[in-house]
């Protein structure tokens, strides 16, 4: 029983659990694809230009990670903890790490999947390119950048109860998105909103992503961006953990 | 070390309420033991120590003679979820397949679902069970991974008389099959079914300790049941313990010492007709205990 093998476990029964209500897993997959096959498609000024194609798949690919980290981590911990089969899972011999990677595990995998229709449909109905080697460190570039809003995500979870949660994963969902280019080029923003826009995680995650596929020069404030965001993500998360542990009286 | 689990000295506080003060507990193998208390007494704090949910403030806690919030000791531990908790999207052989998993050894799905009686249910998710069938679930739950000590809080809670004799049974089987349990409940008649040894707390603190026979004993209480006209005089003669008066205008006078408190009553010429006596019962022994106890702390309270 070692704590990989129990991370598998739990990856497998918590999939399971998010596979039982389809529609939650449908929508998780449909909702970048749809938003690819609305905004991106009909702008044919984009859609016909390889490099904006692409940069334009690839910011809904992180936007659609985005939502997922957020709403899985910070939704899905807040309702764990109002459930009292969380507390009970603490009573097995497992290690808490056991459970979180569990989580870490599923939720990836259900996350890497959403963003699969969204390259096809881009290939199909854009002149987005990339080849295989540019596309797998694509992802690659995109499972690190996820970290940081997978942490928020679990900060979120710990810090709020589940109705507050819902609220604000959605208020920094839309604000990381907007702000961090996702739904319009940041070529499009004014000079003050690119500045804000370098100091957000979303924007360090497009141009890392870009940066993978499309090859050039990666700035500094990119990866420096986003090391600090990780680390002070992950700080956060683990605080709010420690507060959480045995606090609520029984 | 000859008990499975101890605790020693332990007082945990939350905030400014203590709900353990100074309490020291060992349980012994092969043993079942009642845990009684009112609301709010520790019962529950006692468990989740046990459990590693909870970390004492002061005093140590033993599982098997290690930290119970280390996930190896766990492994000899089994534990009822609350029947609101099983995840209502996994059909119930799939959470009894996810709670075995986490033992080295289990018992089949198969087996445990034939022992507590819900092989038919296997396929159901659990989200479509009555509250009795996820009570039996949540049960099985505690014995899957073959436990050396099991810990069942209020397990037949909601369930009818049926049922309830039904899952006593089902625990038996498993104490006789070696596993030691600790069970609490608002149910004395559940305790007396089920327990040999009895730990009665009371604001935190344990004050009863001992086989069932010697807590009912040491109260050493009798239940006197009369009907009379002076009732508030025949209640406050000397060793009257409690008084109650039932529905059908009998009152109900717990004694220390039943033939002292008969002859107190005949030589002080109250009226009084239709006396029964009889010995306490768990409930009443219950009822004194936890009285005296919170009456003795009033008085400090109120000297100090």
């Amino acid at each position: 029983m070692s704590t990989l093998s129990l991370a598998g476990l739990h990856a497998r029964y918590s999939l399971l659990e998010t596979l039982r209500v389809p529609i939650a897993v449908i929508g998780a997959l449909v909702f970048p694809a749809l938003s690819l096959a609305f905004f991106v498609v009909p702008q044919r000024a984009v859609a016909e230009n390889p490099e904006f194609a692409t940069q334009a798949v690839i910011s809904l690919s992180v936007f659609a990670v985005l939502a997922n980290q957020l709403f899985s981590f910070g939704l899905g911990i807040a309702e764990d903890r109002e459930k009292p089969w969380h507390p009970y899972l603490r009573t097995l011999p497992a290690p808490g790490l056991s459970r979180i990677l569990g989580m870490v595990v599923a939720t990836g995998l259900l996350g890497i999947l959403a963003i699969v229709p969204v390259v096809v449909l881009g290939a199909l109905l854009t002149e987005a390119t990339a080849s295989v080697p540019r596309l797998l460190l694509g992802f690659a570039a995109l499972i690190l950048a996820a970290l940081p809003f997978a942490f928020l995500g679990v900060s979120i979870g710990y810090a709020f109860p589940s109705k507050a949660a819902i609220a604000i994963v959605q208020v920094v969902m839309f604000g990381l998105a907007f702000g961090g280019g996702l739904f319009l080029p940041p070529i499009l923003f004014a000079d003050w909103l690119d500045a804000i826009s370098r100091f957000l995680p979303s924007r360090h995650a497009r141009e890392l992503v870009i940066w993978a596929v499309q090859g050039g020069e990666l700035q500094p404030w990119v990866w420096i961006g986003l090391l600090a965001w990780t680390a002070g993500a992950l700080g956060l998360a683990l605080v709010l953990y420690r507060r959480d542990e045995g606090r609520r009286y029984r | 070390m000859t008990s499975l689990a101890s605790l020693d000295r332990v007082t945990r506080r939350f905030g400014d309420v203590t709900a353990l003060d100074d309490v020291s507990l060992d349980i012994r193998p092969g043993e079942i033991l009642g845990l009684l208390g009112p609301n709010g007494a520790g019962k529950s704090t006692v468990l989740s120590l046990l459990q590693g949910l909870r970390r004492p403030t002061t005093g140590v806690v033993r599982l098997l003679g290690a930290d119970p919030s280390s996930a190896a000791a766990r492994r000899a531990l089994g534990s009822t979820p609350q029947e609101t908790a099983l995840p209502p999207t996994l059909r119930v052989g799939e959470v009894v397949d996810f709670v075995g998993g986490h033992f080295p050894s289990r018992v089949p799905t198969a087996e445990l679902a034939e022992e507590f009686g819900f092989t038919d249910l296997l396929r159901r998710q659990t989200g479509s069970l009555s509250g009795g069938q996820k009570r039996r679930v949540s049960v099985a739950l505690a014995f899957v991974g073959r436990p050396r000590l099991v810990l069942l809080d209020e397990p037949t809670t909601g369930l009818d008389v049926d049922a309830r004799r039904g899952l006593w049974d089902a625990v038996r089987r498993q104490h006789e099959a070696g596993a030691t349990v600790v069970v609490t409940s608002h149910y004395l008649e559940e305790i007396e079914a089920l327990a040999e040894r009895v730990v009665v707390l009371a604001e935190g603190r344990v004050i009863a300790d001992g086989s069932l026979a010697s807590v009912v004993g040491r109260v050493g209480s009798r239940l006197v049941r009369l009907v009379s006209r002076d009732a508030a005089a025949v209640a406050a003669l000397p060793g009257v313990l409690h008084e109650r008066s039932t529905v059908d205008g009998a009152l109900d006078l717990t004694v220390v010492d039943s033939d002292a408190f008969l002859r107190a009553l005949v030589s002080s010429g109250l009226d009084f007709r239709d006396l029964t006596v009889r010995g306490a019962s768990l409930e009443e022994a219950f009822l004194a205990l936890t009285e005296s106890s919170s009456s003795a702390f009033a008085t400090a309270g109120s000297v100090s």
